[in-house]
């Protein structure tokens, strides 16, 4: 039998909170071996989508189908391929982490030895005696997402699993990320813009309960722009003239951003042209990144 | 899967001091009244003799004995169920039990039967203490059975009614006073209307009265399991509603 191409299918979900709606008519699909990146503002239906998507919360319209089976028709046999961290991990501050994560593999029914993998995955070998309220946040963070893998789920929903760690910790936990996101889906929420681009393959862009972008992370890093700075800067109309170059921008007297085409990059160009002409280049470098432009763009605030 | 999560509910009452203390006062209490009856006994058993039909060690220590239980169990209850559903609201932890492949109905059941063998030590110990009485004289059998019995519904009882309260706040100091509140409500209605009163019919009070005089009720047998099976169905129902 082969497995089917999608492990999480989502459908037109929507969910209001007295009234108020929180997210409306979210549609995304999920492959084995894909991270895909949630991104928005504060409040722009993240943890909502997400805890719908984990059978946390159940929502006003639309469906959720894990490795094809109906989340919430038949919850017992879905959850048992989902694992999620929720945006406070659900932990019990009293018990060792020993005694935590082995009580979370008996209700996920793992397979023995999955204890220690995952120990040892997490970075957690060294603290499996001591109770986790007594644990540093990010140790904290390390066993929440270890309940949410133990069990080797299909599906992995993380809800800023990130948030509040240090930079080396982010590090670390990033490169667990990737490596969880060969083998099974990942979906992971953030509002930090170069995680997605550093972990994930996909990204939806969310403002105000709406999925508003959704594209390949390869597509929109590409940078399509390039900063310039000239000591003698020509004319704005001779470098439109240069090939590839689409529009100019003059961000200060001596420095220029030049768009382009994906596919056609005029750094070259520039340079060849600035030698012969004598503008005296200082700097060339790619402009700040497409996702942030494309972010920035599509979650104004109307005001 | 119900074991595992009786397990953890019985690890976590045992976590904290309150589960010794409940204990511990449990048997102090107990133990001053078994004395103070033993004590009455042993001054009227002259005069007992000369009686036709006279009260036996069972009826005069081991029934009263367990008609103070039933009441501690009142206060206590309510303290031990409390933080079952509401703590893990209040910790966000319920998602962990939301998001694994289990029922809602699992997890209440789960709860229930922690708390329940927590609380079977507590009426064994009961037991007990009314069965060193063994070292003096014979004892009613059937009598301390019914009782035995009796507490033990009693209490399953209180606790659904508690695990109840438990699911309907995040605040597990409110659900501590709404189930005393509600526990002592059931018992003081019991007091209006005389036999055959509906008031006296809800009340467990009332038909644990039967099981401390040595009556083996079918109708107080079926009350119970129906009070139980309500407020579990209830808590099902509440905890099905937290994913909406």
């Amino acid at each position: 039998m082969a497995p089917p191409s999608f492990i999480l299918q989502a459908h037109g979900l929507a969910r209001s909170f007295s009234g108020r709606s929180a997210v409306n008519g979210i549609s995304l699909e999920l492959r084995r071996g894909e991270v895909l990146g949630f991104l928005g503002p504060n409040g722009a239906g993240k943890s909502t989508t997400m805890r719908m998507l984990a059978g946390n919360l159940r929502p006003d319209a639309g469906a959720v189908r894990v490795c094809d089976i109906d989340l919430f028709g038949n919850p017992v046999a879905a959850k048992a391929r989902l694992g999620y961290l929720p945006e406070t991990p659900p932990l019990y501050r009293d018990m060792s982490v020993d005694d935590y994560l082995k009580f979370v593999a008996k209700l996920h029914r793992a397979k023995s030895g999955a204890l220690d993998d995952t120990k040892a995955r997490c970075g957690l070998s060294e603290v499996g005696k001591r109770p986790i309220g007594s644990l540093s946040k990010g140790y904290q963070q390390r066993v929440g997402i270890a309940q949410a893998i133990i069990h080797q789920p299909d599906v992995i929903i993380l809800d800023e699993p990130t948030a509040g760690l240090d930079p080396n910790q982010i590090r670390e936990i990033r490169l667990l990320i990737r490596e969880l996101g060969d083998n099974h889906g990942v979906i992971l929420s953030t509002h930090i813009l170069s995680e997605v681009e550093s972990i994930c393959d996909r990204v939806e862009i969310l403002h105000r309960g709406r999925l508003v972008y959704s594209g390949d992370v390869d597509a929109m890093r590409g940078a399509r722009a390039i900063e310039a700075g000239f000591k003698n800067p020509p004319a704005p109309g001779e470098l439109e003239s240069i090939e590839g170059v689409a529009s100019v921008e003059i961000l200060s007297p001596h420095l220029f951003c030049l768009r382009h085409s994906p596919d056609m990059d005029p750094s070259e160009a520039v340079i060849r042209m600035a030698s012969e002409r004598g503008w005296g280049l200082q700097r060339i470098n790619p402009a700040k990144s497409g996702i942030e432009d494309v972010f920035a763009e599509l979650t104004r605030e109307e005001s | 899967m119900i074991p595992t999560l009786a397990a953890r509910e019985i690890r976590a009452l045992f976590a904290t001091p309150l589960a010794w203390i409940v204990l511990a006062i449990l048997q102090a209490i107990l133990a001053w009244i078994f004395l103070a009856r033993l004590d009455a006994f042993l001054g009227v058993q002259a005069q007992l003799q000369n009686v036709l039909n006279p009260p036996g060690v069972t009826e005069w220590i081991a029934a009263p004995l367990y008609s103070a239980a039933s009441m501690i169990f009142m206060m206590i209850i309510p303290l031990l169920t409390m933080r079952l559903v509401a703590d893990e609201r209040r910790n966000q932890t319920l998602p962990l039990l939301l998001s694994a492949p289990i029922s809602p109905a699992q997890i209440i059941l789960g709860k229930f039967l922690g708390l329940m063998a927590f609380l079977l030590a507590g009426v064994f110990l009961v037991l007990l203490m009314s069965l060193s009485l063994l070292a003096g004289g014979k004892l009613d059998f059937g009598l301390l059975i019914a009782n035995a019995t009796g507490l033990i519904l009693l209490a399953a009882s209180f606790s659904a009614i508690g695990l109840y309260i438990s699911c309907l706040t995040k605040h597990p100091f409110l659900a501590g006073i709404g189930g005393i509140g509600a526990l002592l409500a059931l018992w003081a209605v019991s007091f209006s209307g005389g036999s055959g009163s509906f008031f006296l019919a809800i009340s467990p009070a009332s038909h644990f009265e039967s099981f401390n005089q040595g009556l083996f009720d079918t109708g107080d047998v079926a009350y119970f399991l129906l009070c139980i099976a309500l407020f579990l169905t209830l808590s099902v129902w509440t905890l099905e509603g937290m994913e909406s």
